[in-house]
């Protein structure tokens, strides 16, 4: 189990202090699928690298099945079984896939098997990936389907990806969506989605909608989706008084 | 006699572990601890009163290796060793050079070489060298290697040059001669540290109709050391020249990259690339994502990068 406690980062901006989470806390418990989602800008990304040890709130608590980890370094973290799927994942001159998997995994003597399996999950082919470079030569998709395979690899019990969809061509998500499914269903590892993916978020436990850098909803797919939609269609606030005063 | 210490290194610069198939020529403290010629490769001294030695490769020799490297296990000692290689046509052989110090004085020891091929028609050799010191005196290491290579028509070199820690100081020089249809690739890895010195000249000539020629250059300078390249294609025909150098510095080094492509001819294509940068911070959070600490990352990434 996950809890946030009071989770607060505050930047000073040329000066200028800056809210982006204030206050949140929430708990994750093991074996479900949690999407954050809401508005850009919001806090969602923050809150799962606070997690991660990523980013270092100006106040609150991090427990992890009880222990406190808010000090601990991302290694330390990472150990203790968080892992984290980057929105835009770093390349590596001179580091190919199957480097990144064994890292990964922990086992300096992973099999072309297991990176396969692992591959497969995100729809890529061993064959064609495993001795690639994860350099400029790799498209977007291709380095974000890898990053998410790492993740898989690792086997952590606290997964965290940031939109995982982001990039993806609809194929290849369609295969992500079951490994989601999948891991979900066997309760093999507790998931935060950050996603606006109605497909990803219609998975979940349970929705949390961040904005403003607090959480402004919370509840199932079903109660959710229908407050997103109704505040999307509001537009923007200048353009509707501009249209309203040349009418 | 090539004793334990020697052993090492010639393990470190040529991967030799006990009597090697083929070729063969040891080098110690400018005397021959070695040779071995081959029915197809033959060494022998100069006749010209230079040290070192000329190697003679016959026409259509295939799959055969050659090793020739160098090992200085003096302080206070320097050798200017020029080594020719006369490769026939229709080849394909592997050399294995590399130099190795072992100072544990307190003077400089110093290897400068000077290494010549002349590959014939249509032969293809790879050509692997790699430079490493150490030590446990305050002596300096040095090592200026300079390499010569005319390819015939047809011909083709892979030349990889490795020197990760241990000299002091260097300075190399390149050079390639493309004839028509040839084709150079030079793969050059270097880390240097404490406050060494490399500077490395290299020069492709792409002489020939349909030559081409490659380099890739990665480097890593940390501490105060100091690294300068200067890789220069010259286009004079239809050609193909790509100059790639990468360095990653780290602490107070200083790099210096200066690539120079030269068309003399409305059909050169020529591409040259330069990059220098630090270790960037998303690859350390990444892998420190994946359980490594900052500095096994660190580590990693400049292991991937020099591979």
């Amino acid at each position: 189990m996950l809890e946030l406690k009071h989770i607060s980062y505050v930047v000073n901006d040329a000066g200028v202090e800056q809210t982006i989470l204030n206050d949140v806390s929430v708990t994750i418990p093991d074996g479900k699928l949690i999407v954050f989602t809401g508005p850009n800008g919001g806090g969602k990304t923050t809150l799962a690298k606070i997690i991660m040890g990523l980013v270092t709130p100006t106040q609150g608590q991090i427990l992890l099945n009880g222990q406190d980890v808010t000090a601990l370094s991302i290694t330390e973290r990472a150990r203790l079984g968080i892992s984290y799927g980057f929105q835009q994942p770093p390349r590596f001159k001179g580091i190919t896939v199957r480097d990144l998997l064994t890292i990964a995994s922990g086992d300096d003597k992973l099999t072309k098997d297991k990176c396969c399996h692992y591959l497969t999950q995100v729809g890529l082919c061993a064959n064609d990936y495993l001795d690639r470079e994860v350099d400029v030569s790799l498209s977007g998709g291709e380095v974000k389907r890898i990053e998410i395979a790492t993740l898989l690899a690792r086997g952590s019990a606290f997964m965290i990806f940031d939109e995982p969809e982001a990039g993806i061509d609809l194929w290849s998500f369609a295969r992500l969506t079951e490994t989601f499914e999948s891991i979900h269903r066997t309760h093999s590892a507790t998931m935060i989605i950050i996603s606006h993916q109605e497909r990803i978020i219609s998975l979940a436990d349970e929705v949390i909608v961040v904005g403003g850098g607090v959480l402004q909803y919370r509840g199932t797919a079903d109660e959710i989706l229908p407050k997103i939609m109704q505040d999307t269609t509001h537009g923007c606030p200048v353009l509707t008084r501009k249209e309203a005063a040349t009418l | 006699m090539i004793n334990e210490v020697d052993q090492a290194l010639l393990e470190k610069i040529a991967d030799l572990v006990g009597k090697p198939v083929g070729a063969l020529n040891i080098r110690k403290d400018g005397g021959c601890e070695a040779r071995q010629s081959t029915e197809h490769i033959k060494i022998d001294a100069r006749t010209d009163g230079k040290e070192g030695i000329d190697i003679r490769i016959l026409d259509g020799t295939k799959g055969e290796k050659c090793f020739i490297p160098v090992v200085i296990s003096k302080s206070d000692y320097a050798e200017m060793v020029y080594n020719d290689f006369y490769v026939g046509e229709n080849c394909d052989v592997d050399i294995v050079a590399g130099c190795g110090i072992h100072n544990s004085g307190c003077d400089e020891a110093r290897h400068d070489g000077v290494h010549t091929f002349h590959v014939g028609k249509n032969s293809h050799v790879r050509y692997a060298e790699k430079h490493y010191g150490e030590g446990d005196g305050t002596g300096t290491n040095v090592m200026n290697p300079q390499t010569v290579v005319y390819l015939d028509e047809g011909a083709t070199i892979q030349m990889e040059t490795v020197q990760i820690r241990g000299i002091d100081s260097t300075k190399r020089f390149t050079k390639i001669v493309c004839g028509k249809g040839a084709e150079a690739l030079i793969t050059e890895r270097l880390l240097t540290h404490g406050t060494q010195l490399a500077e490395s000249d290299m020069e492709i000539i792409l002489d020939g109709e349909d030559s081409k020629g490659r380099v890739i250059s990665r480097s890593v300078a940390q501490d105060e050391s100091r690294q300068v390249f200067r890789p220069i294609v010259v286009g004079n025909d239809k050609c193909f020249g790509h100059v790639q150098c990468d360095s990653i510095i780290m602490g107070s080094a200083k790099i210096e990259s200066v690539p120079a492509i030269t068309a003399n001819s409305t059909e050169a294509q020529l591409i040259h690339e330069a990059a220098i940068g630090k270790i960037a911070g998303d690859q350390l959070l990444k892998l420190q994502t994946l359980g490594l600490t900052e500095e096994e990352a660190e580590d990693r990434i400049l292991k991937g990068f020099l591979a």
